[in-house]
Order: structure tokens, then C-alpha cells, then sequence
């Protein structure tokens, strides 16, 4: 469902991908583990199709329409109401005018924020704006969800919640590709799990059994290293 | 024979060609009667204005084939004809008021022919300024691209501008539909003027290019030991 | 080709609705419209030189600065709200997300040229009842090829630092041929000529329009990709 093949891609001297490759299918959720600057970010968006890779190539079933993406930014605009913004992007991913408002009305009570629905996204205070984020990422339902540092600024309860929230995503089949530099965030949901390091991956395995302990001093030694 | 050498001796070849042509000019070639002495000048006048125009096409040609290709020799190709296409805009802006006092009693005259270099030179300008805002080697490769296959499609457009727009400048003599209307001596000087430009111009780029090819390598070679 | 015009026109509609309920960049164009035409009025002498000859200058200029003013706020938008990086993930077409750009730039600027031209018609005392219709045809001429090129430099710009400065500088060249076009035939149809002797001029605008939405459609994507 999810594929790269020997990806290359520098910004200048930088490099950020270097010779990535792996496969996903349906029910598997990667998560990334690396440190700033190891091209996290850069891989999460050569599969999106935001960057057209230097060498190698990646593709994704059903292309665009079926990404759902959240990165560092919420991607709503301030001055439109929470419906206003949902609809928006909804409309740009194909929802057809008669299904919108109805997907529109279900995930704003699947992320408890039913009630803000005609306030203007400047009004919301952080958390709030940030499940609107999430919901403007869910609203056409897709099948592959690439994640970009998701549980970044969030509290403790808002963890949990998102952790619990993408746990029953996952259950349906689909595919989670999650960066993260905080391995403890990750490590639950993961199927598989690799360590990226200056745009290589150092490390690709399934977790199997192993927890975040593990997991945590694996990616210690595999960064440690020079 | 390296690059650098080989584009040092054209451009020698090149300007020894101008000197013949002055030499021509000045002493075996008639003078005008209308305009006297001051009318030379017109043999180093045209071909640089002529010289602007096809290196811009050039620089948009390179540009095309660089978004097909992503060859970097392309982009420096480019950026060199840019470069010499604003130093012969500049021989232009020039001559053409040093021209122009002794005939027309002013140094700038708003004629269509000496605007449309001075757009070009505008052109070349943004151009050369656009390329120094861009770090990343490969995003000003793009961008450069994009504008300079604007800049390209601009020329013609300014060009026609000189047919329609009433204009103090001498009509076009040589480069206009009929046949040219020059006695055949001066013909010949301005032929001869012509070719010396073009050896001008490719041994400027040759050179232009080779610097930019050692700036590069060079920078490569700090990159495999850094 | 009706994918790309619902897309087109869910950008443009959003487009809108912001700078309708924010109306700042359309207020202070519209103010400094009205401010340029009051100051072109203090700075001449009605004794000196007829109104006539001057007012094609005056409209064109002043519609020109306006257009600049409005040009910057298209992509600016994004950033501010830091949505360009989900608009390039979603399946939205680089072309539509152009044309969207296009025709809500097309708006801003025709609300103020809607004011603007009233204004300056009673400022300058020029009639222009008998020559509505052809007047209004050739500004939205000139109006389309503006704006095509500069929506295009514009996203060529977002990330670049000095993007308010650089543009006016890239879109100098650019904005000339349209512009002594679109004076010709203004000059000619305040002079109650008839609109058959600028036909050339009419056929250099309905060409430069053609040329440049085209070449900024396909052009596009190579300027807002990453």
C-alpha cells in the first residue's frame, strides 16, 4: 500500500535521505524514531508528494486523496470557523457537497469538539485548535495517515487521548506512518519500527514483542553510533 | 586545453575581431551621410543589442530543458548567458546615449529601441537577483528556471513593442521584413560586427561557465573532506 | 478540465470569504488608490498641460500600484496561516491551486480598479460614458496579464526573504509592454478615436495574456513544490 525505493534527497551539503526503501501494507503503523535534523520530516513529505525526491521514488495507493496528514502546522486558517475550515478541506479531498455535512458533524464528536463548531479557529485556545487540526486530517477518512511529530505541545490527557484515538484508527486496516523523536510517544502503536539517523535508515524491524524499554536502548546504541 | 583557456582564447579571437571591425569602420567603410561619424558606433550598438535579446532566448531555452532534464550544466549555462546578456545590455545602455547626444542633443531619449534594453536589462537584473536570494543549489536551479522561461517569452513581446510605438530611433535598417536597405560596404563592417559579438558572447559564457564548474567542484571537493 | 475549475473555485471562494471578512489588504488598496489620484492631482499644472493627455498615465499608473498591493497578499495568506504545506499535500492540482490564486487576485484587483475608476473620472473631470464599454474591455485586458504574472512571482517568492521588495523588481519588465498597450488604446478611446487604429495594440494584449496564464499554468508547479 506504501512504498519507497531508494530514496535520495540533499538539501545543498544536507543530506536528509539516503537510500531509504520499505514497504507497508494495510494494518502496519512504522514508527520513526531520529533525531532533529534526520530527515523525518523530509521522508513523511517525498510520500506525501510535497517533494519530489532526487533519486529513488515512493508511491501510495490511491495517491493524495488517500493521505491524511498532520505536520508541524495546523493548516487552518484563523479567520474561518472550525465548520468553515473542515469544510474547505473537505471539499478539496473529494467530499461531495451531500456527504460533507454528516462527516463534518462525526468527527467533530468523535474528538469531543462538537459544540466550538461555528467559532472562528482564533478564538480556540491551543488544545482545541490542535483537535481541530486532527479532525481536518480524518475528515475524508483516509487510509493512510502520515504523522509528522503528532504529540508535540501536547498534555499528558491529550496524549492519551490521541494515543487512543490512533490505536482505533489503526484497528481498521490502515496505515500510520508516525515520526517522532520521543521514542516513548510511538512505541505502543507501532507494528514496525525503524531509527533514522542523517537520512539513513539504521535500523527497520518489526517491534514483535519488544517494549518501550527495549526499544528505547536499541535507539540509543543505533545513535550513538557515529 | 582547459575550458577556462580555451573560452580566454574566443574572446581574445573576439576582440580582435571588434578592433578589425573599427578599423574597417573607421577607415574603408563611408560615412553616413545623415548622421557622420557618430554613426559607427551602430556596428558595436546593434549586434550587443542583438546579442541581449538572443541571450535572454537562451537563458529561457536552458530553462526549459532544465525542468525536463535537472542537469546542473544547464542552470550554470544559464546563469552564464545571463551574466554576459547584462554586461552587453550595459554596452548598450551606454553606447547609445553617447550616440545619441551628438544627434539628438540629449543623453536619454525614452525611444522604444533604447527602453526595450533597458528592460532587458531589468530583466537580467531581477534575474541575477533572484539567483542570489536562493541558497539551495537545486531550488535556484528551479526558480531561475521558471523566471528565466518567463524572461524568454517576455523578449518578443518587448520586441514588438519597437514596431508599434512611434519612435525617434532609426527604423530597423537590416532586421526588418524587406531586404536590408544598407549600401554593401557597411553591410559587410556591420557583418563582421555581428560575428565578432557572437565570438564575444560564447567566449564570455565559455569562460563565465568554466569559473562556475571550478566554484562547484570545488565546493564538492569541501564537502568529501568536511 | 471541470475538476480543475471546482478546485480552482473552492481556493478562489475561500480566498474571498477571508479577505471579505478581514478586508484589510482590499481597504488600504482602495485608500491608496483614491491618495495616488489625489496627489497626481496637486502635482500638475491644469494651465500647463490638458488633462487629456496626462489622464491615461495617471489611470494606468495608479491601477498599476494597485495591483502590486493586492498581489502580495495572495500567498502571504498562506503563510500566515501556515496552510501552503497542507495545500500541496492534498489532491488539489498545482494548475487549479493557480487558477484559484488567479481569479480571487482578479476580484481584489477589480474591486479596486471599480473604485478607482469612478474616482478618477471625477477627479480629472474626463468622460468616459461614451466609451464605457471598450474602456472597461481593454483595463481587464491589461488587468488579466498583471495579475497571471505576478500571482506566478508572488509564489515564486513566499520563501524567499525580502519577497515585498523582490517583486515589484521581478515584475518591472513584465508590467511594461501591457502597460504602454493599455495607455495607447486608453489615450485613443479618451480621444474618441475609433478602437480600429489600435488594433495592433489590442491584438499585443489579447497575446500577452494568452501567453503568459499558459505558460504560469503550466509553470506553476515548479515554483510552489518544495
Amino acid at each position: 500500500m506504501l512504498s519507497a525505493d531508494g530514496l535520495r534527497h540533499a538539501f545543498g551539503r544536507v543530506v536528509a535521505l539516503d537510500d531509504v526503501t520499505f514497504r507497508l501494507g494495510p494494518g502496519q503503523t512504522l514508527a520513526i524514531f531520529g533525531p532533529n535534523g534526520a530527515g523525518k520530516t523530509t521522508l513523511l513529505k517525498v510520500l506525501a508528494g510535497v517533494i519530489r525526491p532526487q533519486a529513488g521514488s515512493a508511491q501510495v495507493a490511491g495517491g493524495r486523496r488517500a493521505i491524511g496528514w498532520i505536520g508541524h502546522h495546523s493548516h487552518l486558517y484563523d479567520q474561518l470557523t472550525v465548520r468553515e475550515n473542515l469544510v474547505f478541506w473537505g471539499s478539496l479531498y473529494g467530499l461531495a457537497r451531500a456527504r460533507r455535512g454528516a462527516r463534518v458533524v462525526a468527527v467533530l464528536e468523535r474528538l469531543g469538539i462538537a459544540d466550538r463548531a461555528d467559532q472562528l479557529v482564533a478564538s480556540l485556545s491551543r488544545g482545541l485548535a490542535q483537535r481541530v487540526a486532527i479532525a481536518r486530517a480524518l475528515i475524508h477518512d483516509p487510509p493512510v495517515l502520515l504523522l509528522d511529530e503528532p504529540f508535540t505541545g501536547l498534555d499528558l490527557a491529550a496524549t492519551r487521548e490521541l494515543r487512543g484515538l490512533l490505536a482505533e484508527l489503526r484497528g481498521a486496516g490502515r496505515v500510520l506512518v508516525l515520526a517522532t523523536h520521543n521514542v516513548d510517544e510511538g512505541v505502543e502503536l507501532a507494528t514496525d519500527v525503524a531509527f533514522q539517523r542523517r537520512g539513513r535508515f539504521v535500523h527497520f524491524a518489526p517491534r514483535g514483542a519488544a517494549g518501550p524499554a527495549a526499544i528505547a536502548a536499541a535507539y540509543q546504541r543505533a545513535v550513538a553510533d557515529a | 586545453m582547459t575550458l577556462l583557456n580555451r573560452g580566454r582564447l574566443i574572446t581574445l579571437l573576439g576582440l580582435a575581431s571588434l578592433a578589425g571591425v573599427y578599423v574597417r569602420a573607421l577607415a574603408f567603410t563611408p560615412t553616413e551621410r545623415l548622421q557622420g561619424a557618430a554613426q559607427k558606433i551602430y556596428y558595436l550598438h546593434v549586434p550587443a543589442a542583438i546579442w541581449t535579446e538572443t541571450a535572454m532566448i537562451l537563458v529561457g531555452v536552458a530553462g526549459v530543458f532544465y525542468l525536463f532534464l535537472h542537469d546542473a550544466r544547464l542552470d550554470r549555462f544559464a546563469a552564464a548567458s545571463a551574466e554576459v546578456g547584462t554586461v552587453f545590455a550595459t554596452i548598450v545602455l551606454t553606447t547609445g546615449p553617447i550616440w545619441g547626444k551628438p544627434i539628438w542633443g540629449t543623453w536619454w531619449t525614452w525611444d522604444a529601441r533604447l527602453t526595450s534594453m533597458l528592460l532587458l536589462f531589468f530583466l537580467y537584473v531581477g534575474y541575477l537577483l533572484l539567483r542570489g536570494a536562493v541558497a539551495d543549489p537545486e531550488l535556484r536551479a528551479r526558480y531561475s528556471a521558471v523566471l528565466g522561461i518567463c524572461g524568454a517569452a517576455l523578449v518578443p513581446f518587448i520586441h514588438f513593442s519597437v514596431y508599434f510605438f512611434p519612435t525617434l530611433h532609426p527604423q530597423p535598417i537590416i532586421l526588418k521584413p524587406s531586404a536590408p536597405s544598407l549600401p554593401w560596404s557597411m553591410l559587410v563592417t556591420w557583418l563582421y560586427a555581428l560575428a565578432a559579438f557572437t565570438l564575444l558572447y560564447i567566449g564570455f559564457v565559455v569562460q563565465r561557465y568554466a569559473l562556475s564548474l571550478a566554484r562547484d567542484a570545488a565546493g564538492g571537493a569541501e564537502r568529501a573532506h568536511g | 478540465m471541470r475538476e480543475l475549475v471546482t478546485q480552482a473555485w473552492i481556493v478562489a471562494r475561500k480566498d474571498l470569504v477571508l479577505e471579505f471578512r478581514t478586508r484589510t489588504a482590499l481597504f488600504s488598496a482602495v485608500v491608496f488608490t483614491a491618495l495616488v489620484l489625489v496627489v497626481f492631482n496637486f502635482g500638475r499644472d491644469p494651465t500647463a498641460v490638458a488633462t487629456i493627455d496626462l489622464a491615461p498615465s495617471i489611470l494606468w499608473v495608479t491601477f498599476t500600484f494597485a495591483a502590486m498591493l493586492t498581489l502580495n497578499r495572495a500567498f502571504q495568506l498562506e503563510l500566515e496561516n501556515q496552510a501552503l504545506e497542507g495545500l500541496l499535500v492534498a489532491p488539489l492540482s498545482r494548475a487549479s491551486l493557480y487558477w484559484g490564486k488567479l481569479l480571487a487576485n482578479l476580484v481584489f484587483v477589480a474591486v479596486v480598479e471599480a473604485v478607482g475608476l469612478p474616482l478618477f473620472v471625477l477627479f480629472f473631470n474626463v468622460p468616459v460614458a461614451h466609451v464605457l464599454g471598450p474602456l472597461v474591455g481593454v483595463i481587464a485586458l491589461a488587468t488579466v496579464g498583471f495579475v497571471a504574472v505576478g500571482t506566478l512571482f508572488s509564489a515564486l517568492l513566499i520563501r524567499l526573504r525580502f519577497a515585498e521588495l523582490m517583486l515589484p523588481v521581478l515584475l518591472l519588465p513584465f508590467l511594461i509592454p501591457p502597460l504602454v498597450a493599455a495607455v495607447q488604446v486608453t489615450a485613443h478611446l479618451l480621444g474618441g478615436r475609433p478602437l480600429s487604429e489600435v488594433a495592433g495594440w489590442l491584438r499585443l494584449l489579447a497575446a500577452y495574456d494568452v501567453t503568459f496564464v499558459s505558460l504560469a499554468t503550466v509553470l506553476f508547479r515548479y515554483t510552489v513544490d518544495e
